[in-house]
């Protein structure tokens, strides 16, 4: 439904990003390194991702001043579309970008993860959920920050199951990112002893009203329903659920994936007492902290989540490695400054101290918080409690697991 | 009971109240469209971002002025049409005397510049409008659950879309109207104010789509998005239903919101597909719409 006046769109968008590039002398090109953030300024993740991404970029690259490198940012929306993504990685490649960030959703993750290493570039995966980036799917010249959707399943839904949870049906975004997050949370429903009714998929993108799925969902009678989508859909299905009275019937709401930012929009009278899996929180401990307050005026009244802070940090880090093996040596291969990232440990602010393994996948611990109650929250985002921990080691699928033909080589 | 097609019979009938309660909101939007383009022969693309607009009124109305819902089903639909006075007056009358692509073209941009407006001011996903008190709550059918807010939303939509039809089929206004739609420029030669009553014209089935927009607040999150997401399946309605066609929209708009509705439950995927198909088996068997005059 969207895609008709957005195909009218993308050739114009396409055109627009690459007339923004503007022209450097060859001595200048030469040691500036180029970062472009494509990913949703417009449709269902903006505000999940979005402008808030590319300050969060921007941010790092500030911080990051004054170390005889020119670094130069620009972005460009892809709308959701793999399309548009790809045709958009491959001008900016074509025309001297060196580093791709952010590209949520996962079916323009996974195809600009093709894109990226044909052209031998780099590209730091933040806003895509699919674990297939470090799977089947894995590249040497890419990196997976903040989340996946192994990640999310393992948090939430095992909690879920310890908590009574057992028996699940899932409405699903029918597109790699929903079925990859079905598959995942599937799988650690079973292993910890719970069972699954059954799924529904729907439309993506262009659902808004979710009641049919909730009344089939609730025709099973299962304890939870799983949320296997994201940004405006699960919004909705939090909000048709309350209107349908599904937890006034016993059954309880698992939204797989959930930010701080959808809660803040979902408003806590709806959203106290869901529970949601993050790697990163403003109010966790005193880098948190700082972070928030040195990004903060640049905010337009929002507060990031793990894929903003996940771009900060992802930026951060790269840019640590571009430094150390010098621009011209970084421009000239993405696998080479991809394999310098692996090979150095990470630390800042909003994650603390972490690594990237083997197959792109960066580690640390993920977070299982209670969104909390109008009566609880003492002030403008303060939203979320913590439940539990879960440590790097374990948050993440097992190196073993994934299939990425990285690690079997 | 028993089962239709390997679903549950109360499954079923639920997923029908359900597809008519979306059809409410088919209805509601393409007879605007039907009366705009009727009257105007304007291919209304703002009307989308028009109904956006209604639910953002809604919830401005609440949220600066301390206005609550009933105020604001009166209110916003009023100060969205005054709103599309204005870009009529401004813009579309212009275009009356060119190719309808013109006018297509002028209300498709015109939409992207006020959803652009509304993302840049409110951010993409959206903001909380709560079920007025009086209609929370829900009644248990036996088969079904069913929120009283929806059953509202049909009730209400019934009562619009009947108005209007009887408006424009049975009074003396809707007859100068119809007489304008066949021959403007006698209806001007008897006295009445064609350019005036086309103004209102626009202005009325602005407030359509505002008002249906003030009755989806409750149920959709309020985003700027929210219109663009229904409008182009409110086109294929108004294709199907026959272009122009009053009651011919009213009842393609809640037949399909059942089509829809079913396809739910036996084909969920290609719920977001069916009603395209079927707008493209009608335009091969009759091009001028289910209700349309060749």
């Amino acid at each position: 439904m969207v895609m008709n006046r957005r195909a009218l769109l993308g050739t114009g968008a396409a055109a627009a990003a690459v007339t923004t590039l503007p022209r450097l002398s060859r001595a200048q090109a030469a040691n500036t390194y180029r970062i472009g953030v494509l990913t949703d300024m417009s449709g269902t993740y903006r505000d999940n991702t979005g402008p808030t991404s590319v300050i969060c970029v921007r941010q790092a690259v500030a911080e990051f001043a004054n170390r005889g490198i020119n670094i130069e940012v620009i972005e460009a929306d892809h709308q959701n579309r793999p399309d548009l993504g790809v045709s958009l990685a491959r001008q900016w490649y074509d025309q001297g970008i060196d580093m791709l960030l952010d590209v949520p959703t996962s079916s323009v993750g996974l195809a600009v993860q093709q894109v990226t290493r044909e052209k031998n570039k780099a590209v730091l995966q933040v806003g895509s959920a699919t674990a297939d980036l470090t799977g089947q799917a894995c590249s040497p010249n890419a990196v997976h920050w903040a989340y996946d959707t192994y990640m999310l399943a393992k948090s939430t839904g095992a909690a879920m199951v310890k908590a009574g949870g057992d028996s699940w049906y899932f409405i699903t975004a029918d597109y790699a990112f929903g079925h990859a997050l079905e598959r995942d949370t599937t799988a650690q429903v079973k292993a910890s002893g719970g069972k699954v009714l059954g799924a529904v998929r729907t439309p993506f993108p262009g659902t808004t009203d979710f009641s049919s799925f909730l009344v089939q969902a609730m025709a099973t009678r299962p304890k939870i329903i799983g949320l296997a989508n994201a940004g405006l859909d699960t919004i909705n299905c939090v909000k048709q659920a309350a209107e349908f009275g599904v937890t006034r019937r016993g059954t309880r709401l698992a939204c797989m994936l959930m930010f701080i930012t959808d809660v803040h929009s979902i408003g806590l009278e709806q959203g106290g007492g869901l529970v949601l899996t993050e790697s990163f929180y403003w109010d966790m401990n005193d880098r948190t902290r700082a972070f928030l307050n040195r990004v903060k005026p640049r905010l337009a009244n929002v507060y990031p989540n793990c894929i903003h802070a996940g771009n900060y940090s992802a930026t951060l880090h790269a840019l640590k490695a571009v430094a150390d093996m010098g621009v011209p040596a970084a421009k000239a291969s993405g696998a080479d400054l991809i394999s310098r990232m692996k090979a150095m440990p990470t630390d800042d602010d909003a994650f603390g101290p972490g690594s990237i393994r083997a197959d792109g996948r960066k580690i640390h611990p993920s977070f299982l918080f209670e969104v909390k109650t109008k009566a609880e929250s003492r002030g403008a985002w303060d939203y979320l409690k913590l439940l539990q921990t879960t440590s790097a080691e374990e948050a993440f699928r097992p190196l073993a697991e994934g299939n990425c033909p990285l690690v079997r080589s | 009971m028993d089962d239709i097609f390997g679903i549950p019979a109360p499954l079923l009938f639920g997923q029908l109240l359900l597809g008519l309660i979306n059809g409410a909101f088919y209805a509601m939007l393409s007879l605007g469209l039907a009366v705009i383009f009727g009257l105007l022969n304007i291919v209304n693309l703002a009307h989308g971002a028009q109904f956006m607009m209604g639910a953002f009124a809604a919830w401005m109305l609440l949220a600066w002025g301390g206005i609550g819902y009933w105020w604001a089903l009166l209110l916003a639909p009023i100060i969205v049409a005054v709103t599309g006075v204005i870009l009529e007056k401004l813009f579309i009358s212009r275009l009356y005397k060119l190719d309808h692509l013109y006018g297509l073209l002028l209300t498709f941009g015109l939409a992207l510049i006020i959803e652009g407006i509304f993302r840049n001011e409110f951010g993409s996903s959206g903001l909380p409008y709560r079920i007025p008190p009086e209609l929370s709550g829900a009644w248990d059918l036996g088969f079904m659950f069913l929120p009283i807010y929806r059953g509202w939303v049909v009730i209400a939509a019934l009562v619009l879309c009947l108005a209007t039809w009887l408006i424009i089929e049975k009074t003396r206004l809707g007859a100068y109207l119809r007489a304008a739609t066949e021959n403007a420029a006698l209806v001007q030669a008897f006295g009445v104010n064609v350019p005036r009553m086309v103004t209102l014209t626009y202005g009325f089935g602005v407030a359509l789509a505002a008002a249906a927009g003030v009755l989806a607040a409750p149920i959709y999150s309020v985003n700027p998005q929210m219109g663009s997401n229904l409008i182009i399946v409110v086109f294929a309605v108004v294709v199907i239903g026959g272009m122009g066609s009053i009651l011919g929209s009213i009842l393609t708009g809640f037949t399909l919101g059942v089509v829809e509705g079913l396809t739910k439950v036996f084909w969920p995927e290609a719920s977001a597909t069916v009603i395209f198909v079927i707008m493209a088996i009608v335009l091969v068997a009759r091009p001028a719409g289910l209700f349309g005059r060749a």
